[in-house]
């Protein structure tokens, strides 16, 4: 196996057997940055002095090696603020900013060791389901670069899928890592609202924003939690809550646990093929002990509409700050979509329609969190699909970003009841005709595209998604992609 | 769960055959609030663009939302503040460091009142 | 009817939302400055502890209702001074509502007592309009006072001269000083205030109202709003009032309507001028601030506060009369500043064992003003002994040794009446002989020169 393709786990036993040292996993990932970023388009900037950052971590292990990410290569979504290493938002209006200071988030990984290999693209400002929205190109899919690696964290996923990096940060605000993670075969965690620092991570919509990642596999996603998590005197949402060891409970299975399918979320709306895939995975789940309790989730049906209130009208505050005076470029280097966003957020927060929009809104957003309350009162955790259908080509949805929009419906709904979801690959789907009038070209891999499924439990109970995540994984065989 | 694209698709032709693609958005007044500048040729598109996404939000008015609390956060956290006490701040570089106009230690604009 | 929204800088030590020191009167520009009062991308608030006890404080201290859950909320709007593009404010859930102030005449209801933080610094430089090289007009901005703690009070528009919204200052200040929360002074802008002017024409004439943009705001009255800025001394306040009253009635009489418009007071020119800017659309967009989690106070919490709130000026003044049977315009005058009035009080207290009345005490202090950061009280109630021997020596005790003297210098009367004035002196000294020893010359001479003649 080639270094690139390790996990946190491998990688970090290798390091302290010291099988192969941090410099040569960081040039085994460069290396591969350097073979495809000019095809995949996953990275924005590499980190120049990574080779430096891993001969440090190198060094060090031979005094300390406690240290949990202790020179295993990592990336950023950049929209990560880090001190002196340009980020973009992958808007225009950044184009040329360095930070100084760097998130919480960023301090966390660099005191726990990790080499940052680099800067990742996204959707501009983390607005997009495609990736196709970032200033700096789109990114594509590797499994097939005609299809849309997701997004917003699309350079994030990619990158992971890719082996371009150990693994990479993401943010979700509306399904922006889960997303992704199924279009790309990664696992990908929305932690809970307020259990990751947001402090130095440029806000999207700030009630909605949650700090997450991209890894290969669900151990390693709980590996980079028990760094990111917890307490942060910069942000007064971050929990108060003692922070598990989220390792603890991995290997547990799933036997006499209560998975919860909501009924609504098998409905007309939803890709046969997903609808397949996802069929299975209850099947699984039934096979390996669990119980399957059929729920309903009433008001998720609204989530959407309720989320792309909320949503763009925090955008439309959020945004305000870029206005080219004391850094970045002014307003007029906003991309389409954040003007779109600004547009709509402005308009439903403004006198005369609030009430109408907003508040109803927010007022939704309680319903939806009643349903998930009740739905806990009956079950441990709840199954999901992630994406409505499977990846779609590039610039098939881009003129229309409603449709564009519909693509997070089953996903917003964490986001608004602000509880954790993590996203776990479930095997890949033939291209087929679907819907009327769409004929799927043959995809370049026969091997089809990847899709996955989302586990959503109660607040902070991310140990138990993934004991279930890493139970299901057991079953899967794992596919390294290649070009 | 209704998110069917052939229905929204549907639905977006229905709106543009009955005439209903009337503005609901005043895109200039709310450009001016928003502090952007939008060229005349991109407003039509946007606008339709504008028109169909809140066509879509207002599905919220099928629920009853009477008597329903707000949510505008979701952590039930209260109360979570900072002691008094200072800290050091950036250096006046660094504080600058981001800015292509500045005078004297300050940051430099275009004038803001009109004498 | 004018309203008055006034600003507060509260003295914290750090700022509202970030740990950056408050002290920035004086230091070099954008040096308290970090990445959250910067609005750096990412940053996030945390509001300090003490601003929001200190505006809890206030509120209570102005008759204002304190409710046990309180918000922040975002108000939206640019400007170069704002760096987040929107300030954290409070809309519809401030730490205070309806509380009053009591004038000598009329009470002035308060609207609402709310937290916020301030803006940045901007100073306008204009270029030079004679050079045949035209230097442009630019604004240069300052950040040390972004994120200072302000506490704004609103009052509904009970005002109806400028006389009254000078008291009503007074009386803020004195307040807020006794709070010990701000140093409330209006030159170094501790203290801001907005006046909002509209005249409306009533049946029974021209009328002064009011229409504020506050939330709550429902009045019918006239269809124009003017604000007035850039006030920074009392007798300003008056002036641009008066000033803007004539100006609004002046237009109103040819029966035209005032402009609804933001004016600035023109201290060299004596008037309003009017303040275009050129953002000018305002919708705050109001919604509550995703970042902070809300403020609950428990009614134990409100009391405590309440119970740290020192005597306030009314009471202490009406104690003062009650107490000390001063005069109430001497109490009045003693308790202006807290630091005179517990002077005055520790004085008649050390007073008391020399048989000092409270009187003696406040007719010193009133009249003589003492140094009360160099004087301790003890040291003061002897220097009023001193002064009260030497005023107790009434006229007829001087009259009479006076006379003793002349009889017992008859020489000495008689070289002074043949025009050797310089005998004078040594009659002074021999009659000061006769009078209790410290007790002033002040006098002396002109009774012994009367008598002479």
């Amino acid at each position: 196996m080639k270094l690139n393709e390790l996990t946190i786990k491998e990688a970090v036993e290798g390091l302290k057997g010291k099988k192969f040292s941090s410099v040569e996993i960081t040039q085994a990932c460069l290396d591969q940055i350097e073979k495809h970023n000019s095809e995949i388009n996953a990275f924005i900037a590499v980190n120049e002095h990574a080779l430096d950052e891993a001969r440090r971590a190198d060094e060090i292990r031979e005094s300390d090696s406690n240290s949990p990410l202790l020179g295993v290569p990592i990336a950023l979504k950049d929209i990560y603020m880090t001190k002196g290493l340009r980020t973009t938002a992958a808007s225009k209006v950044l184009e040329n900013y360095i930070p100084q200071y760097d998130a919480t988030v960023v301090r966390k990984l660099k005191d726990a060791g990790a080499v940052i290999l680099g800067k990742l693209n996204h959707d501009a400002w983390a607005h997009g389901a495609s990736g196709e929205n970032s200033d700096f190109g789109p990114t594509k899919n590797p499994w097939n670069t005609d299809y849309v690696p997701g997004g917003s964290s699309s350079g994030s996923a990619a990158a992971v899928a890719l082996n371009m990096t150990i693994a990479a940060s993401g943010t979700d605000t509306g399904g922006s890592i889960r997303q992704p993670a199924s279009f790309t075969n990664t696992v990908g965690l929305k932690p809970t609202y307020g259990l990751v620092s947001r402090y130095g991570i440029i806000a999207m919509a700030s009630s909605l924003d949650s700090i997450g990642h991209l890894t290969k596999t669900v151990e390693d996603c709980a590996i980079y939690l028990n760094v990111t998590a917890g307490n942060d005197p910069m942000d007064a949402t971050i929990t108060k809550n003692r922070i598990p060891n989220y390792l603890e409970d991995l290997n547990k299975g799933v036997g006499g646990i209560k998975i919860g399918m909501p009924k609504e979320y098998l409905g007309s709306g939803l890709d046969p093929r997903i609808k397949e895939n996802i069929e299975k995975v209850i099947k699984k789940f039934g096979e390996l002990g669990a119980e399957m309790v059929e729920i309903s989730l009433p008001h998720t049906e609204y989530g959407l509409a309720c989320y792309y209130i909320i949503q763009p009208a925090e955008v439309s505050s959020n945004l305000a700050r870029y206005d080219g005076i004391r850094y970045g470029y002014d307003r007029s280097y906003f991309g389409d979509e954040a003007v779109r966003r600004i547009i709509l957020g402005t308009f439903t927060l403004s006198s005369g329609y609030y009430e109408a929009y907003y508040k109803k809104a927010m007022q939704v957003r309680t319903l939806i969190r009643q349903d998930f309350e009740k739905a806990f009162e009956k079950v441990d955790a709840i199954i999901s699909p992630v994406s409505p259908t499977p990846p779609w080509k590039l610039g098939e949805k881009v003129d229309d970003p409603l449709k564009m929009y519909l693509s997070d419906a089953y996903t917003v709904i964490a986001n608004l009841a602000g509880i954790p979801g993590l996203a776990v690959p479930s095997g890949f789907i033939q291209h087929q005709t679907f819907g009327a009038g769409f004929i799927g070209d043959l995809p370049r891999s026969d091997r089809g595209l990847p899709t996955g499924f989302q586990i959503l439990g109660p607040q902070f109970s991310e140990k138990l998604l993934f004991r279930i995540g890493h139970a299901f994984e057991q079953t899967q065989e794992r596919r390294i992609c290649e070009i | 769960m209704k998110i069917d694209i052939k229905h929204v698709a549907l639905r977006q032709a229905q709106d543009k055959q009955n005439g209903q693609g009337q503005m609901k958005i005043n895109i200039k007044h709310i450009a001016k609030l928003a502090n952007l500048k939008l060229k005349d040729e991109d407003l039509p598109r946007l606008e339709t663009q504008l028109n169909e996404i809140v066509s879509y939000v207002e599905k919220l008015n099928e629920v009853n939302t009477k008597n329903i609390e707000i949510t505008s956060q979701v952590t039930g956290l209260e109360n979570v503040t900072r002691e008094d006490t200072p800290a050091p701040s950036l250096t006046q570089e660094e504080v600058l460091s981001g800015t292509r106009s500045k005078h004297n230690g300050l940051f430099k604009v275009g004038a803001i009142l009109e004498e | 009817m004018i309203g008055l929204e006034t600003h507060i800088e509260l003295k914290t030590k750090s700022k509202m939302f970030c740990a950056c020191s408050a002290d920035y009167s004086g230091r070099e520009p954008n040096t308290h400055v970090c990445p959250v009062c910067l609005g750096l991308p990412g940053t996030l608030p945390i509001p300090n502890k003490t601003a929001i006890e200190w505006c809890i404080k206030i509120a209570l201290s102005l008759n204002c209702n304190v409710s046990n859950i309180s918000k922040f909320d975002r108000k939206n709007y640019f400007y170069p001074d704002l760096p987040k593009g929107y300030q954290i404010s409070q809309y519809d859930e401030p730490f205070g509502l309806a509380g009053w102030i009591q004038l000598k005449d009329k009470r002035i209801r308060i609207r609402r007592v709310h937290m916020e933080e301030d803006t940045a610094k901007l100073t306008h430089q204009f270029g030079t309009q004679n050079s045949k090289l035209k230097t442009q007009n630019f604004s240069l901005i300052d950040f040390n006072r972004s994120g200072v703690p302000l506490v704004e009070i609103v009052t509904e528009p009970d005002f109806e001269n400028a006389g009254e919204v000078t008291e009503y200052l007074q009386k803020l200040q004195q307040i807020v000083r006794y709070l010990d929360v701000s140093n409330a002074d209006m030159e170094k802008g501790d203290m801001r205030l907005e006046p909002n002017i509209s005249l409306a024409v009533s049946e029974q004439g021209l009328a002064v109202g009011n229409k504020s943009q506050q939330p709550k705001a429902k009045s019918q009255l006239p269809p124009y709003k003017v604000e007035v800025k850039n006030i920074n001394s009392f007798r300003f306040v008056a002036k641009a009032i008066e000033e803007e009253i004539v100006r609004q009635s002046e237009i109103l009489d040819k029966g035209e309507t005032p402009l609804q418009e933001t004016r600035g007071w023109d201290e060299n020119k004596n008037t309003t001028v009017s303040q275009r800017t050129k953002e000018e659309a305002h919708d705050y967009r109001y919604f509550p601030e995703p970042d902070i989690p809300p403020i609950r106070f428990a009614d134990s919490q409100i009391s405590n506060i309440k119970s740290q709130i020192p005597e306030l000026p009314d009471s202490k003044r009406e104690r003062f009369v009650r107490e000390y049977a001063i005069p109430v315009y001497d109490a009045e005058i003693l308790v202006r500043e807290r630091s005179d009035a517990d002077y005055f009080e520790q004085t008649v207290k050390d007073g008391k064992k020399h048989n000092l009345t409270p009187k003696q005490v406040a007719n010193y202090i009133i009249n003589k003003k003492p140094n009360i950061e160099k004087t301790v009280p003890a040291e003061l109630v002897e220097l009023i002994l001193v002064t009260q021997e030497t005023k107790e020596l009434d006229k007829e005790e001087l009259e009479h040794a006076i006379e003793l003297v002349l009889e017992e210098n008859p020489k000495a009367v008689e070289d002074y009446k043949k025009g050797k004035t310089q005998v004078l002196g040594f009659l002074i000294g021999k009659v000061r002989t006769l009078l209790p020893p410290n007790s002033s010359s002040e006098g002396i001479r002109e009774l012994i020169e009367q008598s002479l003649k």
